[in-house]
Protein backbone atom coordinates (compact mmCIF):
# COMPACT_ATOMS: atom_id res chain seq x y z
CA UNK A 1 0.00 0.00 0.00
CA UNK A 2 1.44 3.37 -0.99
CA UNK A 3 1.37 6.39 1.27
CA UNK A 4 -1.08 8.12 -1.00
CA UNK A 5 -3.79 5.50 -0.63
CA UNK A 6 -3.18 5.28 3.10
CA UNK A 7 -3.79 9.00 3.42
CA UNK A 8 -6.78 8.74 1.12
CA UNK A 9 -8.35 6.03 3.23
CA UNK A 10 -7.64 7.49 6.64
CA UNK A 11 -7.22 11.22 6.14
CA UNK A 12 -9.15 13.60 8.36
CA UNK A 13 -11.75 11.00 9.32
CA UNK A 14 -9.09 8.53 10.46
CA UNK A 15 -7.36 11.20 12.51
CA UNK A 16 -10.68 12.16 14.07
CA UNK A 17 -11.47 8.52 14.90
CA UNK A 18 -8.10 8.17 16.66
CA UNK A 19 -8.80 11.35 18.66
CA UNK A 20 -12.25 9.95 19.56
CA UNK A 21 -10.68 6.68 20.71
CA UNK A 22 -8.38 8.68 22.99
CA UNK A 23 -11.46 10.50 24.35
CA UNK A 24 -13.26 7.25 25.20
CA UNK A 25 -10.16 5.43 26.50
CA UNK A 26 -8.66 8.25 28.61
CA UNK A 27 -10.95 7.84 31.66
CA UNK A 28 -10.71 4.06 31.45
CA UNK A 29 -6.91 4.01 31.30
CA UNK A 30 -6.68 6.20 34.41
CA UNK A 31 -8.25 3.47 36.59
CA UNK A 32 -5.45 0.87 36.32
CA UNK A 33 -2.81 3.63 36.51
CA UNK A 34 -4.14 4.90 39.82
CA UNK A 35 -4.57 1.39 41.19
CA UNK A 36 -0.73 1.22 41.23
CA UNK A 37 -0.25 4.75 42.59
CA UNK A 38 1.49 4.84 45.98
CA UNK A 39 -0.86 7.36 47.57
CA UNK A 40 -4.15 7.15 49.38
CA UNK A 41 -5.47 10.12 47.37
CA UNK A 42 -6.67 9.29 43.90
CA UNK A 43 -5.39 12.52 42.35
CA UNK A 44 -2.38 13.92 40.57
CA UNK A 45 0.58 14.16 40.97
CA UNK A 46 1.57 10.49 40.68
CA UNK A 47 3.50 9.32 43.75
CA UNK A 48 5.14 6.03 42.74
CA UNK A 49 4.38 2.36 42.23
CA UNK A 50 2.81 0.05 44.76
CA UNK A 51 0.94 -3.26 44.84
CA UNK A 52 -0.68 -2.60 48.18
CA UNK A 53 -4.10 -1.67 46.76
CA UNK A 54 -4.21 -4.95 44.88
CA UNK A 55 -3.32 -6.80 48.08
CA UNK A 56 -5.98 -4.85 49.94
CA UNK A 57 -8.53 -5.72 47.25
CA UNK A 58 -7.95 -9.46 47.68
CA UNK A 59 -8.28 -9.20 51.44
CA UNK A 60 -11.42 -7.03 51.55
CA UNK A 61 -14.24 -9.40 52.36
CA UNK A 62 -17.08 -6.92 51.97
CA UNK A 63 -15.95 -6.15 48.42
CA UNK A 64 -15.57 -9.81 47.44
CA UNK A 65 -18.95 -10.45 49.02
CA UNK A 66 -20.48 -7.72 46.84
CA UNK A 67 -18.76 -9.23 43.80
CA UNK A 68 -20.31 -12.63 44.57
CA UNK A 69 -23.74 -11.00 45.05
CA UNK A 70 -23.47 -9.31 41.65
CA UNK A 71 -22.53 -12.55 39.93
CA UNK A 72 -25.37 -14.35 41.74
CA UNK A 73 -27.80 -11.83 40.30
CA UNK A 74 -26.25 -11.46 36.84
CA UNK A 75 -25.96 -15.17 35.93
CA UNK A 76 -29.65 -16.09 36.43
CA UNK A 77 -30.72 -12.75 34.93
CA UNK A 78 -28.68 -13.44 31.80
CA UNK A 79 -30.04 -16.98 31.50
CA UNK A 80 -33.68 -16.08 32.15
CA UNK A 81 -33.79 -12.97 29.96
CA UNK A 82 -32.09 -14.87 27.13
CA UNK A 83 -34.56 -17.77 27.49
CA UNK A 84 -37.55 -15.40 27.45
CA UNK A 85 -35.82 -13.47 24.67
CA UNK A 86 -35.37 -16.48 22.37
CA UNK A 87 -39.04 -17.49 22.78
CA UNK A 88 -40.17 -13.93 22.04
CA UNK A 89 -37.75 -13.46 19.13
CA UNK A 90 -38.80 -16.81 17.69
CA UNK A 91 -42.49 -15.96 17.75
CA UNK A 92 -41.91 -12.44 16.43
CA UNK A 93 -39.84 -13.64 13.47
CA UNK A 94 -41.61 -16.94 12.73
CA UNK A 95 -45.34 -16.22 12.97
CA UNK A 96 -47.60 -13.78 11.19
CA UNK A 97 -49.25 -12.47 14.29
CA UNK A 98 -52.04 -10.03 14.81
CA UNK A 99 -50.74 -6.87 16.48
CA UNK A 100 -47.07 -7.66 15.96
CA UNK A 101 -45.80 -4.04 15.69
CA UNK A 102 -47.55 -3.12 18.95
CA UNK A 103 -46.06 -6.10 20.79
CA UNK A 104 -42.57 -5.42 19.38
CA UNK A 105 -42.87 -1.80 20.53
CA UNK A 106 -44.00 -2.98 23.97
CA UNK A 107 -40.89 -5.18 24.26
CA UNK A 108 -38.63 -2.25 23.42
CA UNK A 109 -40.37 0.03 25.95
CA UNK A 110 -37.88 -0.53 28.82
CA UNK A 111 -35.22 1.04 26.58
CA UNK A 112 -37.02 4.36 26.54
CA UNK A 113 -38.19 4.59 30.14
CA UNK A 114 -35.60 6.23 32.39
CA UNK A 115 -34.30 3.56 34.80
CA UNK A 116 -35.00 5.83 37.74
CA UNK A 117 -38.73 5.91 36.95
CA UNK A 118 -38.85 2.14 36.46
CA UNK A 119 -37.00 1.75 39.77
CA UNK A 120 -39.43 3.82 41.82
CA UNK A 121 -42.45 2.26 40.08
CA UNK A 122 -41.21 -1.22 41.04
CA UNK A 123 -40.33 -0.01 44.54
CA UNK A 124 -43.88 1.24 45.03
CA UNK A 125 -45.52 -1.97 43.77
CA UNK A 126 -43.22 -4.24 45.80
CA UNK A 127 -43.89 -2.09 48.83
CA UNK A 128 -47.68 -2.30 48.39
CA UNK A 129 -47.48 -6.05 47.76
CA UNK A 130 -45.43 -6.48 50.92
CA UNK A 131 -42.51 -8.12 49.10
CA UNK A 132 -39.28 -7.55 51.07
CA UNK A 133 -36.43 -6.02 49.08
CA UNK A 134 -33.55 -8.39 48.32
CA UNK A 135 -31.25 -9.54 45.53
CA UNK A 136 -34.36 -11.25 44.07
CA UNK A 137 -36.12 -7.93 43.54
CA UNK A 138 -32.98 -6.52 41.91
CA UNK A 139 -32.90 -9.57 39.63
CA UNK A 140 -36.55 -9.10 38.65
CA UNK A 141 -35.90 -5.47 37.65
CA UNK A 142 -32.77 -6.51 35.74
CA UNK A 143 -34.69 -9.07 33.68
CA UNK A 144 -37.12 -6.32 32.63
CA UNK A 145 -34.32 -4.05 31.36
CA UNK A 146 -32.31 -6.91 29.83
CA UNK A 147 -35.25 -8.32 27.87
CA UNK A 148 -35.26 -5.70 25.06
CA UNK A 149 -31.53 -6.23 24.50
CA UNK A 150 -31.96 -10.02 24.37
CA UNK A 151 -34.97 -9.77 22.03
CA UNK A 152 -33.18 -7.26 19.80
CA UNK A 153 -30.01 -9.36 19.48
CA UNK A 154 -31.93 -12.60 18.89
CA UNK A 155 -34.38 -11.10 16.37
CA UNK A 156 -31.48 -9.86 14.28
CA UNK A 157 -30.00 -13.37 14.41
CA UNK A 158 -33.24 -15.18 13.57
CA UNK A 159 -34.39 -12.75 10.87
CA UNK A 160 -33.97 -14.27 7.45
CA UNK A 161 -33.96 -17.71 9.05
CA UNK A 162 -35.30 -20.15 6.47
CA UNK A 163 -38.39 -21.74 8.04
CA UNK A 164 -38.31 -24.50 5.44
CA UNK A 165 -35.39 -26.05 7.33
CA UNK A 166 -37.65 -26.49 10.35
CA UNK A 167 -40.51 -27.73 8.21
CA UNK A 168 -38.19 -30.26 6.58
CA UNK A 169 -37.19 -31.51 10.01
CA UNK A 170 -40.87 -31.85 11.04
CA UNK A 171 -41.76 -33.58 7.76
CA UNK A 172 -38.97 -36.05 8.34
CA UNK A 173 -40.66 -37.09 11.57
CA UNK A 174 -38.75 -35.11 14.18
CA UNK A 175 -40.90 -33.87 17.09
CA UNK A 176 -41.35 -30.07 17.46
CA UNK A 177 -39.26 -30.14 20.63
CA UNK A 178 -36.39 -32.06 18.98
CA UNK A 179 -36.62 -29.77 15.95
CA UNK A 180 -36.16 -26.81 18.21
CA UNK A 181 -33.30 -28.54 20.00
CA UNK A 182 -31.45 -29.80 16.92
CA UNK A 183 -32.29 -27.24 14.22
CA UNK A 184 -33.37 -23.89 15.66
CA UNK A 185 -30.99 -23.75 18.62
CA UNK A 186 -27.73 -24.41 16.70
CA UNK A 187 -28.68 -21.71 14.18
CA UNK A 188 -29.45 -19.23 16.94
CA UNK A 189 -26.33 -20.16 18.94
CA UNK A 190 -24.11 -17.14 18.17
CA UNK A 191 -27.04 -14.85 18.96
CA UNK A 192 -27.65 -16.72 22.22
CA UNK A 193 -24.03 -16.27 23.24
CA UNK A 194 -24.11 -12.56 22.36
CA UNK A 195 -27.36 -12.16 24.31
CA UNK A 196 -25.98 -13.96 27.39
CA UNK A 197 -22.85 -11.84 27.37
CA UNK A 198 -24.71 -8.58 26.86
CA UNK A 199 -27.39 -9.21 29.49
CA UNK A 200 -24.81 -10.43 32.01
CA UNK A 201 -22.83 -7.22 31.56
CA UNK A 202 -25.91 -5.01 31.84
CA UNK A 203 -27.03 -6.66 35.06
CA UNK A 204 -23.49 -6.82 36.50
CA UNK A 205 -22.95 -3.08 36.01
CA UNK A 206 -26.45 -1.77 36.75
CA UNK A 207 -26.58 0.72 39.60
CA UNK A 208 -29.81 2.69 39.69
CA UNK A 209 -32.37 -0.13 39.92
CA UNK A 210 -30.19 -1.95 42.43
CA UNK A 211 -29.87 1.27 44.44
CA UNK A 212 -33.63 1.40 44.98
CA UNK A 213 -34.54 -2.26 45.07
CA UNK A 214 -31.78 -3.98 47.04
CA UNK A 215 -32.19 -5.15 50.61
CA UNK A 216 -29.26 -5.49 52.97
CA UNK A 217 -26.93 -7.33 50.56
CA UNK A 218 -25.13 -4.86 48.25
CA UNK A 219 -24.22 -5.61 44.65
CA UNK A 220 -20.82 -4.51 43.38
CA UNK A 221 -21.93 -1.15 41.90
CA UNK A 222 -23.62 -0.31 45.21
CA UNK A 223 -20.45 -1.22 47.06
CA UNK A 224 -18.41 1.01 44.72
CA UNK A 225 -20.91 3.83 45.22
CA UNK A 226 -20.54 3.55 48.99
CA UNK A 227 -16.74 3.60 48.67
CA UNK A 228 -16.63 6.71 46.50
CA UNK A 229 -17.33 8.70 49.66
CA UNK A 230 -14.39 7.23 51.59
CA UNK A 231 -11.13 8.22 49.87
CA UNK A 232 -9.15 5.68 51.89
CA UNK A 233 -10.99 2.71 50.36
CA UNK A 234 -11.00 4.04 46.81
CA UNK A 235 -7.63 2.79 45.47
CA UNK A 236 -8.63 -0.81 46.23
CA UNK A 237 -11.90 -0.23 44.32
CA UNK A 238 -9.84 0.99 41.36
CA UNK A 239 -7.79 -2.22 41.55
CA UNK A 240 -11.00 -4.24 41.42
CA UNK A 241 -12.30 -2.12 38.52
CA UNK A 242 -9.06 -2.77 36.62
CA UNK A 243 -9.28 -6.49 37.31
CA UNK A 244 -12.88 -6.57 36.01
CA UNK A 245 -11.82 -4.66 32.90
CA UNK A 246 -9.00 -7.14 32.26
CA UNK A 247 -11.37 -10.10 32.66
CA UNK A 248 -13.96 -8.54 30.32
CA UNK A 249 -11.28 -7.87 27.67
CA UNK A 250 -10.33 -11.52 27.87
CA UNK A 251 -13.98 -12.61 27.66
CA UNK A 252 -14.65 -10.42 24.62
CA UNK A 253 -11.51 -11.66 22.87
CA UNK A 254 -12.48 -15.29 23.57
CA UNK A 255 -16.08 -14.74 22.44
CA UNK A 256 -14.84 -13.12 19.24
CA UNK A 257 -12.45 -16.01 18.56
CA UNK A 258 -15.25 -18.52 19.16
CA UNK A 259 -17.60 -16.59 16.90
CA UNK A 260 -15.05 -16.64 14.11
CA UNK A 261 -14.38 -20.34 14.49
CA UNK A 262 -18.07 -21.15 14.56
CA UNK A 263 -19.21 -18.86 11.78
CA UNK A 264 -16.37 -18.98 9.28
CA UNK A 265 -17.46 -21.84 6.99
CA UNK A 266 -20.66 -19.98 6.12
CA UNK A 267 -18.63 -17.34 4.31
CA UNK A 268 -21.38 -14.82 4.86
CA UNK A 269 -19.63 -13.36 7.88
CA UNK A 270 -16.45 -12.90 5.93
CA UNK A 271 -18.35 -11.03 3.27
CA UNK A 272 -19.92 -8.84 5.94
CA UNK A 273 -16.48 -8.08 7.40
CA UNK A 274 -14.89 -7.24 4.11
CA UNK B 1 -62.29 -36.50 24.78
CA UNK B 2 -59.21 -37.19 22.69
CA UNK B 3 -61.13 -35.94 19.66
CA UNK B 4 -61.70 -32.56 21.26
CA UNK B 5 -58.09 -32.35 22.28
CA UNK B 6 -56.85 -33.27 18.84
CA UNK B 7 -59.21 -30.73 17.32
CA UNK B 8 -57.97 -28.08 19.74
CA UNK B 9 -54.37 -28.98 18.92
CA UNK B 10 -54.97 -28.70 15.20
CA UNK B 11 -56.65 -25.33 15.67
CA UNK B 12 -53.71 -24.24 17.77
CA UNK B 13 -51.22 -25.30 15.11
CA UNK B 14 -53.26 -23.57 12.42
CA UNK B 15 -53.60 -20.24 14.17
CA UNK B 16 -50.33 -18.44 13.76
CA UNK B 17 -51.44 -15.65 16.08
CA UNK B 18 -52.29 -18.08 18.86
CA UNK B 19 -49.05 -20.02 18.42
CA UNK B 20 -47.04 -16.80 18.35
CA UNK B 21 -48.64 -15.43 21.49
CA UNK B 22 -48.20 -18.75 23.29
CA UNK B 23 -44.45 -18.57 22.75
CA UNK B 24 -44.51 -14.89 23.59
CA UNK B 25 -46.57 -15.23 26.77
CA UNK B 26 -43.82 -15.75 29.39
CA UNK B 27 -41.99 -12.57 28.38
CA UNK B 28 -45.25 -10.70 27.88
CA UNK B 29 -46.58 -11.67 31.33
CA UNK B 30 -43.30 -10.62 32.92
CA UNK B 31 -43.36 -7.20 31.25
CA UNK B 32 -47.01 -6.63 32.16
CA UNK B 33 -46.40 -7.64 35.78
CA UNK B 34 -43.05 -5.95 36.35
CA UNK B 35 -43.22 -2.93 34.05
CA UNK B 36 -46.72 -1.95 32.89
CA UNK B 37 -48.49 -2.57 36.21
CA UNK B 38 -45.90 -0.69 38.29
CA UNK B 39 -46.13 2.29 35.94
CA UNK B 40 -49.93 2.36 36.27
CA UNK B 41 -49.63 2.08 40.05
CA UNK B 42 -47.15 4.98 39.98
CA UNK B 43 -49.74 7.15 38.22
CA UNK B 44 -52.37 6.18 40.82
CA UNK B 45 -49.95 6.92 43.66
CA UNK B 46 -49.28 10.37 42.23
CA UNK B 47 -52.97 11.18 42.83
CA UNK B 48 -52.76 10.27 46.53
CA UNK B 49 -51.38 12.44 49.32
CA UNK B 50 -48.61 11.65 51.77
CA UNK B 51 -49.53 11.65 55.44
CA UNK B 52 -47.44 11.25 58.57
CA UNK B 53 -45.28 8.12 58.50
CA UNK B 54 -45.83 5.73 55.63
CA UNK B 55 -49.59 6.22 55.22
CA UNK B 56 -51.36 7.82 52.29
CA UNK B 57 -54.62 9.69 51.88
CA UNK B 58 -56.15 7.58 49.11
CA UNK B 59 -58.78 10.02 47.89
CA UNK B 60 -57.69 11.09 44.40
CA UNK B 61 -56.59 14.70 44.06
CA UNK B 62 -54.25 16.80 41.98
CA UNK B 63 -52.58 18.07 45.17
CA UNK B 64 -49.07 16.94 44.16
CA UNK B 65 -49.37 18.31 40.65
CA UNK B 66 -50.51 21.66 42.09
CA UNK B 67 -47.49 21.59 44.40
CA UNK B 68 -45.18 20.91 41.45
CA UNK B 69 -46.57 23.73 39.34
CA UNK B 70 -46.72 26.12 42.30
CA UNK B 71 -42.99 25.92 43.01
CA UNK B 72 -40.82 27.14 40.15
CA UNK B 73 -37.89 25.00 41.31
CA UNK B 74 -39.48 21.85 39.85
CA UNK B 75 -40.24 23.35 36.45
CA UNK B 76 -36.78 24.93 36.47
CA UNK B 77 -34.93 21.68 37.22
CA UNK B 78 -37.11 19.69 34.79
CA UNK B 79 -36.47 22.14 31.95
CA UNK B 80 -32.78 22.14 32.76
CA UNK B 81 -32.71 18.32 32.75
CA UNK B 82 -34.38 18.28 29.34
CA UNK B 83 -31.94 20.90 28.06
CA UNK B 84 -28.92 19.02 29.45
CA UNK B 85 -30.12 15.73 27.95
CA UNK B 86 -30.81 17.40 24.60
CA UNK B 87 -27.29 18.86 24.67
CA UNK B 88 -25.88 15.45 25.59
CA UNK B 89 -27.82 13.71 22.79
CA UNK B 90 -26.73 16.32 20.24
CA UNK B 91 -23.07 16.22 21.35
CA UNK B 92 -22.96 12.43 21.51
CA UNK B 93 -24.53 11.95 18.08
CA UNK B 94 -22.38 14.67 16.41
CA UNK B 95 -19.19 13.23 17.92
CA UNK B 96 -20.15 9.65 17.11
CA UNK B 97 -21.37 10.06 13.52
CA UNK B 98 -17.94 10.53 11.88
CA UNK B 99 -16.60 7.51 13.77
CA UNK B 100 -19.51 5.31 12.66
CA UNK B 101 -19.06 6.66 9.11
CA UNK B 102 -15.35 5.90 9.19
CA UNK B 103 -15.90 2.29 10.27
CA UNK B 104 -18.78 1.72 7.84
CA UNK B 105 -17.21 3.27 4.72
CA UNK B 106 -13.43 3.53 5.16
CA UNK B 107 -12.60 0.30 6.95
CA UNK B 108 -12.73 -2.67 4.59
CA UNK B 109 -11.55 -5.57 6.73
CA UNK B 110 -11.79 -6.39 10.44
CA UNK B 111 -14.70 -4.02 11.02
CA UNK B 112 -15.71 -6.11 14.01
CA UNK B 113 -12.32 -5.42 15.64
CA UNK B 114 -12.96 -1.67 15.34
CA UNK B 115 -16.44 -2.08 16.81
CA UNK B 116 -15.03 -4.05 19.73
CA UNK B 117 -12.33 -1.41 20.20
CA UNK B 118 -15.04 1.25 20.41
CA UNK B 119 -17.28 -0.65 22.82
CA UNK B 120 -14.58 -2.11 25.09
CA UNK B 121 -14.33 0.90 27.46
CA UNK B 122 -18.03 0.46 28.25
CA UNK B 123 -17.31 -2.86 29.92
CA UNK B 124 -15.85 -1.01 32.92
CA UNK B 125 -18.10 0.02 35.74
CA UNK B 126 -20.32 2.99 34.84
CA UNK B 127 -19.68 4.47 38.27
CA UNK B 128 -15.90 4.22 37.93
CA UNK B 129 -16.02 5.77 34.45
CA UNK B 130 -18.04 8.72 35.74
CA UNK B 131 -15.75 9.02 38.74
CA UNK B 132 -12.75 8.95 36.44
CA UNK B 133 -13.93 12.19 34.82
CA UNK B 134 -13.41 13.82 38.21
CA UNK B 135 -9.76 12.79 37.88
CA UNK B 136 -9.58 14.43 34.47
CA UNK B 137 -11.55 17.61 35.13
CA UNK B 138 -10.80 18.03 38.85
CA UNK B 139 -8.73 20.59 40.74
CA UNK B 140 -5.58 18.45 40.54
CA UNK B 141 -6.84 16.63 37.47
CA UNK B 142 -5.24 15.68 34.16
CA UNK B 143 -6.26 18.90 32.41
CA UNK B 144 -5.16 21.26 35.17
CA UNK B 145 -1.87 19.40 35.81
CA UNK B 146 -1.19 19.32 32.09
CA UNK B 147 -1.89 23.01 31.56
CA UNK B 148 0.27 23.98 34.55
CA UNK B 149 3.06 21.75 33.30
CA UNK B 150 2.83 23.42 29.90
CA UNK B 151 2.92 26.83 31.59
CA UNK B 152 -0.42 27.94 30.15
CA UNK B 153 -1.86 28.64 33.60
CA UNK B 154 -0.19 28.99 37.00
CA UNK B 155 -3.16 28.06 39.17
CA UNK B 156 -5.66 25.19 38.64
CA UNK B 157 -8.83 26.24 36.87
CA UNK B 158 -11.85 25.67 39.09
CA UNK B 159 -14.64 26.19 36.62
CA UNK B 160 -14.21 22.94 34.68
CA UNK B 161 -15.69 20.57 37.25
CA UNK B 162 -19.02 20.68 39.12
CA UNK B 163 -21.09 22.34 36.43
CA UNK B 164 -23.35 21.58 33.51
CA UNK B 165 -20.48 21.28 31.00
CA UNK B 166 -18.88 18.56 33.11
CA UNK B 167 -22.21 16.70 33.14
CA UNK B 168 -22.54 16.97 29.35
CA UNK B 169 -18.96 15.77 28.71
CA UNK B 170 -19.28 12.87 31.15
CA UNK B 171 -22.64 11.73 29.73
CA UNK B 172 -21.44 12.12 26.12
CA UNK B 173 -18.66 9.72 27.07
CA UNK B 174 -20.81 7.30 29.05
CA UNK B 175 -23.43 6.89 26.28
CA UNK B 176 -21.07 6.89 23.27
CA UNK B 177 -21.70 3.23 22.39
CA UNK B 178 -25.47 3.81 22.27
CA UNK B 179 -24.92 6.44 19.58
CA UNK B 180 -22.22 4.76 17.49
CA UNK B 181 -23.88 1.35 17.10
CA UNK B 182 -27.31 2.39 15.69
CA UNK B 183 -25.69 4.92 13.33
CA UNK B 184 -23.16 2.32 12.20
CA UNK B 185 -25.91 -0.23 11.52
CA UNK B 186 -27.94 2.21 9.39
CA UNK B 187 -24.82 3.34 7.46
CA UNK B 188 -23.80 -0.27 6.87
CA UNK B 189 -27.23 -1.02 5.37
CA UNK B 190 -26.92 1.70 2.69
CA UNK B 191 -26.67 0.26 -0.81
CA UNK B 192 -23.21 1.35 -1.98
CA UNK B 193 -24.35 1.52 -5.61
CA UNK B 194 -26.56 4.52 -4.71
CA UNK B 195 -23.53 6.44 -3.48
CA UNK B 196 -21.55 5.44 -6.58
CA UNK B 197 -24.44 6.44 -8.84
CA UNK B 198 -24.58 9.92 -7.29
CA UNK B 199 -20.87 10.36 -7.85
CA UNK B 200 -20.99 8.99 -11.40
CA UNK B 201 -23.71 11.51 -12.14
CA UNK B 202 -21.28 14.28 -11.17
CA UNK B 203 -22.37 15.06 -7.60
CA UNK B 204 -19.50 16.39 -5.43
CA UNK B 205 -18.52 14.13 -2.50
CA UNK B 206 -19.93 16.58 0.06
CA UNK B 207 -23.24 16.85 -1.83
CA UNK B 208 -23.36 13.07 -2.21
CA UNK B 209 -23.05 12.84 1.54
CA UNK B 210 -25.71 15.48 2.21
CA UNK B 211 -28.21 14.23 -0.37
CA UNK B 212 -27.68 10.45 -0.32
CA UNK B 213 -25.75 9.10 2.67
CA UNK B 214 -27.06 11.39 5.41
CA UNK B 215 -30.78 11.04 4.56
CA UNK B 216 -30.43 7.26 4.26
CA UNK B 217 -28.72 7.07 7.65
CA UNK B 218 -31.40 9.17 9.38
CA UNK B 219 -33.16 6.17 11.02
CA UNK B 220 -29.91 5.38 12.84
CA UNK B 221 -29.40 9.02 13.82
CA UNK B 222 -32.97 9.28 15.16
CA UNK B 223 -32.62 6.00 17.11
CA UNK B 224 -29.27 7.11 18.55
CA UNK B 225 -30.67 10.50 19.59
CA UNK B 226 -33.62 8.91 21.41
CA UNK B 227 -31.51 6.13 22.99
CA UNK B 228 -29.25 8.79 24.52
CA UNK B 229 -31.81 11.52 25.24
CA UNK B 230 -34.49 9.54 27.06
CA UNK B 231 -32.42 7.61 29.62
CA UNK B 232 -30.16 10.55 30.46
CA UNK B 233 -33.11 12.73 31.52
CA UNK B 234 -33.52 10.45 34.52
CA UNK B 235 -29.83 10.07 35.29
CA UNK B 236 -28.99 10.36 38.95
CA UNK B 237 -25.33 9.37 39.28
CA UNK B 238 -23.56 11.77 36.92
CA UNK B 239 -25.12 15.01 38.19
CA UNK B 240 -24.49 13.85 41.74
CA UNK B 241 -20.80 13.10 41.10
CA UNK B 242 -19.70 15.83 38.68
CA UNK B 243 -22.64 18.26 38.49
CA UNK B 244 -22.22 20.35 41.64
CA UNK B 245 -25.09 22.50 42.92
CA UNK B 246 -26.08 23.87 39.50
CA UNK B 247 -25.89 20.51 37.76
CA UNK B 248 -28.65 18.66 39.64
CA UNK B 249 -31.28 17.07 37.47
CA UNK B 250 -34.89 15.96 37.91
CA UNK B 251 -33.69 12.45 38.84
CA UNK B 252 -32.02 13.84 41.95
CA UNK B 253 -35.29 15.51 43.03
CA UNK B 254 -37.31 12.34 42.42
CA UNK B 255 -34.79 10.33 44.44
CA UNK B 256 -35.02 12.92 47.21
CA UNK B 257 -38.82 12.49 47.44
CA UNK B 258 -38.39 8.74 47.83
CA UNK B 259 -35.42 9.13 50.15
CA UNK B 260 -34.93 11.80 52.75
CA UNK B 261 -37.99 13.96 51.96
CA UNK B 262 -40.18 10.83 52.26
CA UNK B 263 -43.04 12.09 50.09
CA UNK B 264 -43.69 9.19 47.72
CA UNK B 265 -46.81 10.61 46.02
CA UNK B 266 -44.96 13.83 45.20
CA UNK B 267 -42.05 11.80 43.79
CA UNK B 268 -44.52 9.74 41.74
CA UNK B 269 -46.12 12.93 40.39
CA UNK B 270 -42.66 14.29 39.50
CA UNK B 271 -41.92 11.04 37.65
CA UNK B 272 -45.24 11.24 35.76
CA UNK B 273 -44.65 14.90 34.80
CA UNK B 274 -41.11 14.02 33.65
CA UNK B 275 -42.38 11.17 31.50
CA UNK B 276 -45.05 13.39 29.92
CA UNK B 277 -42.42 16.08 29.25
CA UNK B 278 -40.06 13.51 27.70
CA UNK B 279 -42.88 12.14 25.53
CA UNK B 280 -43.75 15.66 24.38
CA UNK B 281 -40.14 16.45 23.45
CA UNK B 282 -39.78 13.11 21.63
CA UNK B 283 -43.01 13.73 19.66
CA UNK B 284 -41.85 17.24 18.72
CA UNK B 285 -38.48 15.83 17.64
CA UNK B 286 -40.03 13.05 15.55
CA UNK B 287 -42.48 15.56 14.06
CA UNK B 288 -39.58 17.85 13.16
CA UNK B 289 -37.67 14.99 11.53
CA UNK B 290 -40.82 14.06 9.57
CA UNK B 291 -41.24 17.63 8.35
CA UNK B 292 -37.60 17.75 7.28
CA UNK B 293 -37.98 14.49 5.39
CA UNK B 294 -41.10 15.72 3.55
CA UNK B 295 -39.40 18.99 2.60
CA UNK B 296 -36.33 17.20 1.26
CA UNK B 297 -38.26 14.35 -0.37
Amino acid sequence: MTRGTLKGRFGVLGGYTIAYLIFIYLPVVLLPIFSFNDSIYVAFPFKGLTLRWWQQMVSQHSMLNALVNSIQVAVPVAMLSTTLGILAAKSLTRYHMFGKPVVTGFFMLPLVIPFLILAIALLVVLNFAGVPLSLWTVGLAHIVICLPFAVFVLISRLEGFDRHIEEASLDLGETPWMTFWRVTLPIAFPGLMASLLLTFTISFDEFLLAFFLVGSEPTLPLYIWSQLRFPAKLPAVLALGSAILAVSCLLVATAERLRRQGAMPAGAERAADG
Amino acid sequence: MTGIRAHFRRALMRSETLAGYTLLSPALILLIAAMATPLVVLVVLSLWTQQAGMTFDRSPSLFNYDAIFAKSIYAHVLLRSLAISAAVALTTVLLAYPVAYFIAFRIRRQKIVWLILITLPFWTSYLLRVFSWKLILGYNGVINSGLIWLGVIDRPLEFILYNVTAVVITLAHAWAAFAILPIYVSLEKIDRSLVEAAQDLGEAPIMTFLRVTLPLSMPGVVAATLLVFIPTVGDYVTPKLVGGANGIMIGNLIQLSFGRANDWPLGAALAVVSMLAITLVVCLFLGGVGQLKRRLG
